[in-house]
């Protein structure tokens, strides 16, 4: 199908102007991770400057950088797998054998994620007291996976509606278990699909920030408790501040990158066939 | 032998009965055919065989032993789907192979049955391809070829041949024949379509909304329909339904009027009530236009299929009109005035709730 000159020039202009005004925050986060702090605060903001790696030097020497994105590697990826171990189940049950409630129960789970978190704030801070997991490994884990639950069980059971019924009829006349079924046939036909529902929950939890910073103080502490930690105190340096964000956000920003094809296929799954 | 038996088979969905008390049996080596209107809970029933529907009551036999409970794979069925159901990321060889690798056949074992099945259908240099790479005929070679592989105490067909054009549908259907000669083997067949259920059944089962409506041979449901729905549903182009009012009754003899001029005696009728009104069924090859004919009509349609043509002729009986087949080419056009007559010696006769209660002469076997 081709289009006309117009409708090409229009969709040039809204598709760069759109993707301008989303990245600008982090291009310009980007420059003023290389500015001094004055130059970081002068009206009005200077496009041209000469770069300095002071903040860089300031930011990896106060913190230890390298434990904190230790703990979101362990975190975001404990929790992705523990999610998609739980929900693939799920996933399963409810695209070939739904039931007549199965559509309730799908945005109901979804509707979970529509509550503030804050509202629940209290209650799991006092859980998480009594049962010792403030600050640990594992209860960031814990409230990430089920966090994350919902959305891997959506994203699964779209790519699992998308398998013919028939496919799975045929492998259990075959002999096939739910097991079997799902690594001879389940897990080779959706490969894609797991592929970025595991990106997207990294992801998520790579940037989630409120109850990283709610229920941590240093022990298991995530890149984005990190990124606060250079707000509070001292006052606002934008420089160092813009800094520590970069650094936290480089690994996942490069993972993204790498796998911005699966990452769209993911996101606009069922949307776009 | 008995090889399978099904006993008063129901199946609800939700409250909603599909299935509604089937019962009958399939003998080894027979090659049974469900056929009825779409709806009518064949594939249900199917299914239920095949162990993907739970069986809400009933029993259902494999060889004296009760597999209700008895989770797909174990009852020894194999089922080739409409949709074939190919696993795509699989070759053919891989596809076929499928339940002997979950059953832990080593390699080896794996690969002879394999060809075997192959042989017997002639894909053996498709082994290597992926369904994606097959024509819809041998992706149908393939599925069934799944189903050999088994070797199981019944094949299940659910309307295999509904996918493919017209004439690959003919050939597969003398193989599939063929294959059942070769093969011997139990085989349930699922179709809306009645040609195939009457050139390949060896019975046929015909459903309605979850009821038998009647079991039998091809010809036996031919020539003896046991109700109008039968007799509407078997045969093609299909028979004509005309009113007939009871005008007398002397013991087994009936004399019915079609039209205030047209009147017909038949003998050997069974009780019929105290009904007036009675359905006469005529095949459109018992009715022949002939000038002199005690029905008279005006043509509406002529389809000339080349070895017979249909003449539909609007002649006043009934709502619809009378279908006529004549052998060979016929030359008449629309709009022209015929005489019709119709030939006693095969009709039936049905009453008010569409029992039949008689009909003209047996067929003679040529």
């Amino acid at each position: 199908m081709r289009k006309s000159l117009a409708v090409r020039i229009a969709n040039f202009v809204i598709g760069w102007s759109a993707a301008i005004v989303f990245f600008f925050p982090i291009f310009w986060m980007a420059l003023t991770a290389f500015k001094t702090e004055p130059a970081a605060i002068a009206t009005p903001p200077k496009l041209l400057f000469s770069p300095t790696m002071i903040n860089m030097r300031a930011v990896l020497d106060s913190a230890d950088y390298l434990h904190f994105f230790q703990n979101s590697l362990i975190i975001s990826c404990a929790a992705t797998l523990l999610a998609i171990i739980l929900g693939t189940p799920a996933a399963y049950a409810m695209a070939f054998f739904p039931g007549g409630r199965t559509k309730d129960v799908l945005v109901w789970m979804l509707s979970t994620k529509m509550m503030p978190a804050v509202g629940v704030l209290v209650p799991i801070y006092l859980i998480f007291r009594d049962a010792g997991l403030l600050d640990t490994h594992v209860g960031l884990i814990a409230i990430y996976t089920l966090m994350n639950l919902p959305i891997v069980v959506w994203l699964i059971y779209t790519f699992f509606k998308d398998i013919p019924k028939d496919l799975i009829e045929a492998a259990r006349m075959d002999g096939a278990r739910p097991l079997s079924q799902f690594f001879f046939l389940l897990l080779p036909l959706t490969a894609p699909g797991f592929a970025s529902t595991g990106l997207l929950s990294v992801i998520f939890i790579w940037n989630e920030a409120f109850w990283s910073i709610n229920l941590t103080v240093t022990n298991a502490t995530p890149l984005t408790a990190f990124i606060a930690s250079f707000s509070s105190p001292q006052g606002l340096f934008w420089a160092k501040l813009s800094a520590a964000s970069l650094l936290a956000i480089a690994p996942i920003m490069l993972l993204g990158w790498l796998t911005q094809k699966q990452l769209v296929r993911g996101l606009t799954f069922g949307a776009v066939k | 032998m008995v090889s399978l038996k099904l006993r008063d088979l129901r199946k609800s969905f939700g409250g909603f009965e599909v299935v509604k008390g089937v019962s009958f049996e399939v003998s080894e080596g027979e090659f049974v055919v469900f056929v009825g209107p779409s709806g009518c809970g064949k594939s249900t029933l199917l299914r239920m065989i095949a162990g993907l529907e739970e069986i809400t009551a009933g029993e259902l036999l494999l060889d004296g032993a009760r597999v209700n409970d008895v989770a797909p794979d174990r009852r020894g069925l194999a089922m080739v789907f409409q949709s074939y159901a190919l696993y795509p990321h699989m070759t053919v060889e891989q596809n076929m192979g499928f339940a002997l690798r979950l059953a832990g056949v080593g390699k080896s074992e794996r690969r002879r049955k394999v060809e075997q099945a192959a042989r017997i259908l002639q894909i053996e240099n498709l082994l290597n391809r992926k369904p994606a790479n097959l024509s819809g005929g041998q992706r149908q070679r393939v599925a069934i070829g799944r189903a050999i592989v088994r070797n199981p105490k019944v094949f299940l067909f659910d309307e295999p041949l509904s996918n493919l054009d017209a004439a690959l549908r003919v050939q597969m259907r003398m193989e599939l024949a063929a294959l059942h000669r070769e093969l011997k083997g139990t085989m349930i067949y699922v179709t809306h379509d009645q040609v195939e259920a009457m050139t390949m059944a060896d019975r046929i089962v015909v459903l309605r909304e979850g009821l038998v409506e009647q079991i039998g041979s091809p010809l036996s449901l031919y020539n003896e329909p046991v109700n109008l729905f039968v007799a509407g549903f078997i045969g093609s182009p299909k028979m004509n339904f005309l009113p007939a009012g009871l005008l007398s009754r002397d013991g087994g003899r009936v004399e019915l009027s079609l039209s205030p001029d047209v009147r017909l005696t038949i003998d050997d009728v069974a009780e019929t009530g105290s009904a007036q009104a009675l359905t006469l069924g005529v095949r459109p090859d018992m009715i022949h236009v002939a000038d002199h004919g005690p029905l008279r009509g005006q043509v509406l349609l002529v389809e000339r299929l080349g070895n017979e043509t249909l003449i539909h002729v609007d002649a006043g009986i009934g709502s619809e009109p009378v279908t006529v087949s004549h052998q060979g080419q016929y030359a008449v056009s629309a709009g022209e005035a015929v005489g019709l007559s119709i030939d006693t010696r095969r009709i039936h006769l049905f009453s008010p709730s569409g029992r039949r209660v008689a009909r003209g002469l047996q067929p003679t076997q040529v």
